[in-house]
C-alpha cells in the first residue's frame, strides 16, 4: 500500500518532470564519468597485472654491447635475483612486398625451447617457431595486421647487412610491447615499426653473438632491493658495454601504460567533483523553491500530526528520488562508456585480453557519493521546512524586501527602465544564487573546452616537432658509431640534398640528489635539420661548450642555466664529467641533452664520430634514397617520421572523437541542467509579477525580456568566466598529464573557445524557447485571485 | 479625509451632459470546460456602461461577476455574444492617435487584447499585484512607460495621497497603501475604464474605506468609468448604478438616487 505522501511525491515528480530530467542528466554525468574512469582504470590495471604475471614480464632490463654467456651465471648469483634470461636483440630494416615506405623493427631471439623464460609471448595465430630453422619468425600482431600478414606469409629483413627472406610462423603479443613504439619515435606506427622473434642460433650467428648475448632481463625475489640490484648489474656489465639497466618503471611500454592510468585517475577525481557540485546546487534550488511554494501544505501536514522528521523525510525522499533515477541511468551510461573506453584502450595498446571488471565497490561508492551530495544539497531547505511552526507556515510569505541596487545608487538609475530595474534588483537580491548559476554555466563551458583542447594540443605538438624542430625527411641509424667521413657516402646518394651527422650516447645526468637517465645528442652547431627552440619557438644557437637540456628535464633535475651538471656516460669506461648547463630548449616529446657534435666527440676522446645521420631528400626521390640506404650494411635502420604522424592521427582520431563526444555531452547536460532549472525557478518565483504585467498590457516579448534578460546577463557573464575556467582546466590537465615522455602544450585554438561558447548559448536558447512557451500560456486570471 | 489634489490632466473627462457608451454588451455567454463538465459562467448578459459612471457589480461567489469583469478587461474571451467598446466613438479619432482600433472585444486577437489592456483599461485587484522589486513610484512607471498618454507617476501618487511614500517598496507599505498604489497605477494611464475586482476584499473596513475614497476621487476627478465588483452589499451604496448578478445573469439593475460617501459606510 503506497502511502498518501508517497503518492504526492510521485505526482509532484511527474509534474516537474522536465526539471527532474535536467537535474537527473547532471547526476548521470557525474555517476557516469565516475564509474567510467574508475572501472576503466581498474580493468586496465587488472589486465596489466594479470598479463604481466602470467607472461612473466621482467622486472629489470639491461641492454649491453656483448657479453659471454658465462656472465649469466654471475648475474644469477646476485642476491635478490629470481629468474634471468639472456637474449640477442637487433635493430633491422624490413621489407614488405608492395610497401614502399621505410619499415624498421626489432628482432629478438627466442631460446632453443621455443618458449622464453621471461617476457613470454601470447600466441594469437599460427604456431611457435621450429628452433632448428633459421628463417622462421613470430611477428607482433599489430604489425601483421597493418600489413595483412598471416602465418605462412614471408617478409624480407636486412640482418647485419645481409638480406634474408623470413617466413611468419605465428602472430604474437608481448608484455614488453604493449605500447609498441620505434626508438626515437613519438607515436606508435604499426606499419613502419614491427617487433619480430626468431631462433637464437641463426640470429646470434648473424651478429657474431654465438655463445654471447647483448640483452638480459630478470625478475626479483620478494625481498630484493630493486635499486641495489640495478647498481650491481651495472657494475657487472660495465666491462661488456652495459648501457645502463633499468626497472619496469622506466620500461617504455610500461611507462606509457602507467601514464595513461594516472590520467584516468585524474579524470576520475576532477570531473565527478564538478558534476556532483552542480547537482547539489540544482537540487538545493529546486527543493527550496518547492518547499516555499508548499508552505501551506507543510503547515497542514504538521497540523494533522506529521512530525518534523516525517516532513523532512518527505522532501529528502523527493530529492533522493531524482538522484536515484540519475544513479540508475548513470550506472548504465558509466558501464557502457567504461566498456567502450576499455576496448579503445585494448585496441590502442596491444593487450591480448581485457579483464573488464565492474567492481561492486565502485558502484557502491558512486551511489554513496551521489546520495551524500544530494542530502548535503537539500539539507538546508529540508531543515527549514521541518522546523517551520505550522502557524507560521500557514501564513503567506510577506512580499520580498528589495532595495535599490548598487548601480542605481551610483546614479545610473535614469538609464534603466522599470523592466531592467526588476532584472537588476532581482539579481542583487539573489546574488549568491545568481553567482552559483553563473558558476555552474561556466563550468559547463569549461568542460566543453577539454575535448577540443586535446586535438589542438596534439596538432601544435606535431607542428612544433616536425615543422620547426625536426626537419629531416629520413633518419639513418648506424649499427655502431662510425667515422664522420661516412657522411660523404650518404651525401653522394642521388636525391640527397643535405646531410647532417649526429652522435647519441646514453648518459646518466645528475644534479644534487636528482638523477635522470637519457641520451645526450651531439649535433651540428648550426644544424638546420634539428633545431633547438626557445620558449618563443625561435631557434637557439647551440653553444660551443656546455650542454643544453630539454626544459622539462632541467625542471626534473631542478637545475638552472649556469649550474654544473654531472654527466656519466653509460658506455665504455663510463667516464664522469662536469659540464655547465648553458640553456634549456622547448620540447614537447621526450627529454634529452644536446651538445655540439665536436664538443661531444672531444669529451668522449674520440675522432669525429657519428651514430647516425639526418637526411634532407628531394621529395620525389625519397624512396630511391631509402632503397639505397637499406642496401648499406652499416645502416641498422631508417626512420621516416612524417608518415608516422599521419598514421598516428588515424589511430588517435577514434580516441579523441570519443573523448570530445563525451565531454560535449557532459558539458551540454550541465549547461542545460543549470540554465533550464534556473529559468524554471525564476519563472516560478516571478510568475505572479509577470502575469500582473501581462494584465497591465505588457506583450509576451516584454515580459520575456524581464526573465530572459536576466538569463542572458548571467550567460554573458558565464561565458567569459567559463572560457577562463576552461583554460584553467586545460592547463591543469596539461600539467597533470605532462611527463618526461611527452608534454601536452597548452594551446587553445579560437575554435575551441567558440565551440564551448556556442554550446552554452544553444542550451540557453533551447531553455528560452521552453520558457517562452510557458510565458505565452501564463494564466492571467488565476494570478489575480490568489495571494502569493 | 482627503486633501486637495493638484490639477490633473485628463483626456477622457466627460464632455458635456449626455454621456456616451463605453461598453455595449449583447447576449454575452461564457462556458468553461472544467474537468469534463461544462460550467456556464455567463448565460446571456446584456449591459451598457456609460462614460464616467461608477458601477458596482454585486453578486455571490460563482455568480459570474468576475468572468464578466475579465471579459470587459480583455483578460478572457466570450463563448458567444458581443462586447462593443466605445461603439459610438468616431473611428477616425482612434486612427489619428495611432492607437489600434478595437471595436468588438469578442473578435480581437491576443495581441489586440494586450494593446487594449495597455492603453484603455486600468485594473485594481484584490491582492494589489504590485511588483515587489519596484518602489511605489516605479510600480506606476511600469505602466506609464508603455501607455499612450499617461500622467506622470508623481501625479498619480498625489491623487491617492501617497506622495511621501513614493520611494517605498511594497514590502514597506501597509495593505491599504499598497492598494492605493495599485489604484494610482491603474489610473495613471488615463484609462477609459477602471475595473476593480474586490478592491477592498483583503482589507479591514477602515482601510477599505480609504481605498474606496481614492477610487471615487479618481472617478470624479478624471471621469473614468469605474466598475467595482464585490460581494459586499454595503459598498453598493456609493455607486451610480448597481448591477446584481445571479447564476450568470443580470437579475436586477438599481440606480442610487442618493449616493453615500465611503465615510458613511460601515461593515
Amino acid at each position: 500500500m503506497v502511502q498518501a505522501l508517497d503518492k504526492k511525491l510521485m505526482r509532484e515528480l511527474w509534474q516537474m518532470r522536465a526539471q527532474v530530467l535536467a537535474i537527473g542528466l547532471v547526476i548521470v554525468g557525474g555517476v557516469g564519468v565516475f564509474i567510467m574512469s574508475l572501472t576503466t582504470l581498474d580493468s586496465l590495471y587488472t589486465t596489466q597485472e594479470n598479463y604481466y604475471r602470467e607472461h612473466h614480464f621482467a622486472e629489470i632490463f639491461a641492454p649491453l654491447k656483448r657479453a659471454p654467456a658465462a656472465l649469466l651465471e654471475q648475474i644469477k648469483r646476485l642476491p635478490g635475483v629470481d629468474k634471468v634470461e639472456d637474449r640477442v636483440v637487433a635493430y633491422v630494416n624490413l621489407d614488405i612486398d608492395g610497401y614502399t615506405d621505410p619499415v624498421s623493427g626489432h628482432l629478438l631471439s627466442l631460446p632453443a625451447t621455443g618458449k622464453s623464460l621471461l617476457n613470454q609471448l601470447y600466441l594469437r595465430a599460427g604456431s611457435g617457431i621450429d628452433s632448428s630453422r633459421d628463417d622462421q619468425v613470430l611477428v607482433s600482431e599489430e604489425f601483421a595486421l597493418a600489413h595483412r600478414l598471416n602465418p605462412g606469409d614471408t617478409l624480407g629483413a636486412t640482418i647485419n647487412g645481409r638480406r634474408k627472406q623470413l617466413q611468419i610462423a605465428g602472430l604474437v603479443l608481448s608484455p614488453e610491447f604493449i605500447y609498441q613504439i620505434a626508438p626515437g619515435a613519438m607515436f606508435p606506427d604499426y606499419e613502419r615499426y614491427g617487433v619480430l622473434w626468431m631462433a637464437r642460433q641463426p640470429l646470434a650467428a648473424a651478429y657474431g653473438m654465438t655463445g654471447a648475448f647483448n640483452d638480459v632481463s630478470l625478475t626479483l625475489t620478494r625481498d630484493a632491493n630493486l635499486q641495489d640490484l640495478i647498481d650491481q648489474i651495472d657494475v657487472l656489465l660495465k666491462p661488456y658495454g652495459g648501457r645502463g639497466s633499468y626497472g619496469r618503471k622506466d620500461q617504455l611500454s610500461n611507462r606509457f601504460l602507467t601514464e595513461e592510468l594516472n590520467q584516468q585517475r585524474t579524470i576520475a577525481t576532477i570531473f565527478p567533483l564538478i558534476f556532483f557540485g552542480v547537482a547539489a546546487f540544482l537540487l538545493n534550488v529546486v527543493i527550496s523553491r518547492l518547499i516555499s511554494l508548499q508552505g501551506e501544505q507543510i503547515a497542514a501536514l504538521k497540523a494533522f500530526g506529521y512530525s518534523d522528521l516525517a516532513v523532512a523525510g518527505h522532501y529528502s525522499k523527493l530529492a533522493l528520488a531524482i538522484t536515484i533515477l540519475g544513479i540508475i541511468a548513470g550506472i548504465g551510461v558509466g558501464v557502457w562508456m567504461a566498456y567502450g573506453l576499455s576496448h579503445i584502450y585494448m585496441e590502442f595498446y596491444s593487450l591480448p585480453f581485457m579483464i573488464f571488471r565492474l567492481q561492486p565497490a565502485v558502484v557502491v561508492a558512486a551511489i554513496g557519493v551521489s546520495v551524500s551530495v544530494t542530502l548535503i544539497g537539500t539539507l538546508y531547505a529540508v531543515n527549514k521546512a521541518a522546523s517551520l511552526p505550522p502557524a507560521e507556515a500557514m501564513r503567506p510569505e510577506p512580499p520580498a524586501l528589495y532595495r535599490k541596487t548598487l548601480v542605481e545608487k551610483l546614479g545610473l538609475e535614469r538609464w534603466f527602465n522599470s523592466s531592467t530595474r526588476m532584472i537588476l534588483r532581482h539579481l542583487e537580491r539573489n546574488l549568491l544564487k545568481a553567482a552559483l548559476t553563473t558558476l555552474g554555466i561556466s563550468l559547463a563551458c569549461g568542460i566543453m573546452m577539454l575535448g577540443g583542447f586535446q586535438r589542438g594540443a596534439i596538432d601544435h605538438m606535431v607542428w612544433v616537432q616536425f615543422q620547426l624542430s625536426q626537419r629531416e625527411n629520413l633518419q639513418a641509424l648506424f649499427t655502431d658509431p662510425t667515422s664522420a667521413k661516412s657522411l660523404h657516402s650518404l651525401a653522394s646518394l642521388e636525391g640527397v640534398e643535405y646531410v647532417e651527422g649526429f652522435r647519441v650516447v646514453p648518459v646518466e645526468l645528475r644534479f644534487e640528489h636528482h638523477r635522470y637517465r637519457t641520451v645526450v645528442q651531439g649535433i651540428e652547431p648550426r644544424s638546420d635539420l634539428l633545431r633547438l627552440l626557445d620558449t618563443e619557438l625561435m631557434p637557439i644557437k647551440l653553444p660551443t661548450s656546455g650542454i643544453v637540456l630539454t626544459d622539462y628535464l632541467a625542471s626534473l633535475l631542478k637545475i638552472r642555466p649556469g649550474e654544473q651538471l654531472e654527466l656519466e656516460i653509460l658506455e665504455g669506461n663510463r667516464p664522469i664529467f662536469k659540464v655547465p648547463l648553458m640553456s634549456t630548449a622547448k620540447q614537447y616529446v621526450g627529454v634529452s641533452g644536446y651538445m655540439q657534435l665536436d664538443a661531444l666527440n672531444q669529451l668522449l676522446r674520440e675522432a669525429p664520430t657519428i651514430s647516425g645521420a639526418l637526411l634532407k631528400v628531394d621529395e620525389g626521390k625519397q624512396w630511391e634514397v631509402y632503397a639505397h640506404l637499406k642496401q648499406m650494411p652499416r645502416i641498422a635502420g631508417v626512420v621516416e617520421q612524417q608518415s608516422a604522424v599521419a598514421a598516428f592521427y588515424a589511430t588517435l582520431a577514434e580516441t579523441v572523437l570519443f573523448f570530445t563526444f563525451v565531454t560535449s555531452l557532459l558539458g551540454g547536460s550541465i549547461a542545460f541542467g543549470v540554465v533550464y532549472n534556473s529559468m524554471r525557478i525564476a519563472l516560478s518565483e516571478r510568475h505572479r509579477d509577470l502575469a500582473s504585467l501581462r494584465v497591465l498590457g505588457y506583450q509576451v516579448s516584454e515580459v520575456a525580456y524581464i526573465l530572459l534578460g536576466e538569463l542572458l546577463l548571467l550567460v554573458l557573464l558565464a561565458v567569459p568566466l567559463g572560457l577562463w575556467i576552461g583554460y584553467g582546466l586545460c592547463a591543469f590537465l596539461a600539467h597533470q598529464f605532462s611527463t618526461d615522455l611527452y608534454r601536452i602544450p597548452l594551446v587553445l585554438e579560437p575554435s575551441v573557445y567558440a565551440f564551448a561558447a556556442a554550446v552554452v548559448l544553444a542550451s540557453a536558447a533551447l531553455s528560452s524557447l521552453v520558457i517562452w512557451r510557458h510565458l505565452r500560456h501564463l494564466n492571467l486570471v488565476s494570478v489575480l485571485k490568489t495571494r502569493e | 479625509m482627503l486633501q486637495p489634489v493638484p490639477e490633473v490632466k485628463s483626456s477622457r473627462r466627460p464632455q458635456g451632459g449626455a454621456s456616451s457608451v463605453v461598453f455595449d454588451v449583447q447576449g454575452l455567454t461564457r462556458v468553461y470546460q472544467a474537468g469534463g463538465v461544462a460550467v456556464h459562467a455567463l448565460r446571456g448578459v446584456d449591459l451598457k456602461l456609460r462614460d464616467g459612471e461608477f458601477v458596482v457589480l454585486l453578486g455571490a461567489s460563482g455568480s459570474g461577476k468576475s468572468t464578466l469583469l475579465n471579459i470587459l478587461g480583455g483578460l478572457d474571451t466570450a463563448s458567444s455574444g458581443k462586447v462593443l467598446y466605445r461603439p459610438t466613438a468616431p473611428r477616425h479619432q482612434a486612427t489619428a492617435s495611432q492607437q489600434p482600433v478595437i471595436y468588438d472585444l469578442t473578435q480581437a486577437t491576443e495581441r489586440e487584447l494586450t494593446d487594449y489592456r495597455r492603453h484603455h483599461v486600468g485594473f485594481v485587484f484584490q491582492f494589489y499585484n504590485l511588483i515587489p522589486s519596484l518602489t511605489a513610484r516605479e510600480n506606476i512607471a511600469v505602466v506609464t512607460e508603455i501607455a499612450w498618454q499617461p500622467m506622470r507617476p508623481e501625479e498619480a501618487l498625489a491623487l491617492v495621497n501617497l506622495t511621501d511614500r513614493q520611494n517605498h517598496f511594497p514590502a514597506q507599505l501597509s495593505g491599504g497603501e499598497q492598494q492605493r498604489v495599485a489604484i494610482a497605477r491603474a489610473v495613471a494611464k488615463n484609462p477609459a475604464v477602471l475595473l476593480c475586482d474586490e478592491p477592498t476584499g483583503a482589507l479591514d473596513s477602515k482601510t477599505g474605506i480609504v481605498v474606496l475614497e481614492a477610487l471615487l476621487r479618481a472617478n470624479q476627478l478624471l471621469g473614468t468609468t469605474t466598475v467595482v465588483i464585490t460581494h459586499n452589499v454595503t459598498i453598493a451604496q456609493i455607486a451610480d448604478r448597481v448591477i446584481h448578478l445571479v447564476d450568470g445573469k443580470i437579475s436586477q439593475v438599481s440606480v442610487n438616487e442618493t449616493r453615500c460617501s465611503p465615510a458613511e459606510l460601515h461593515w
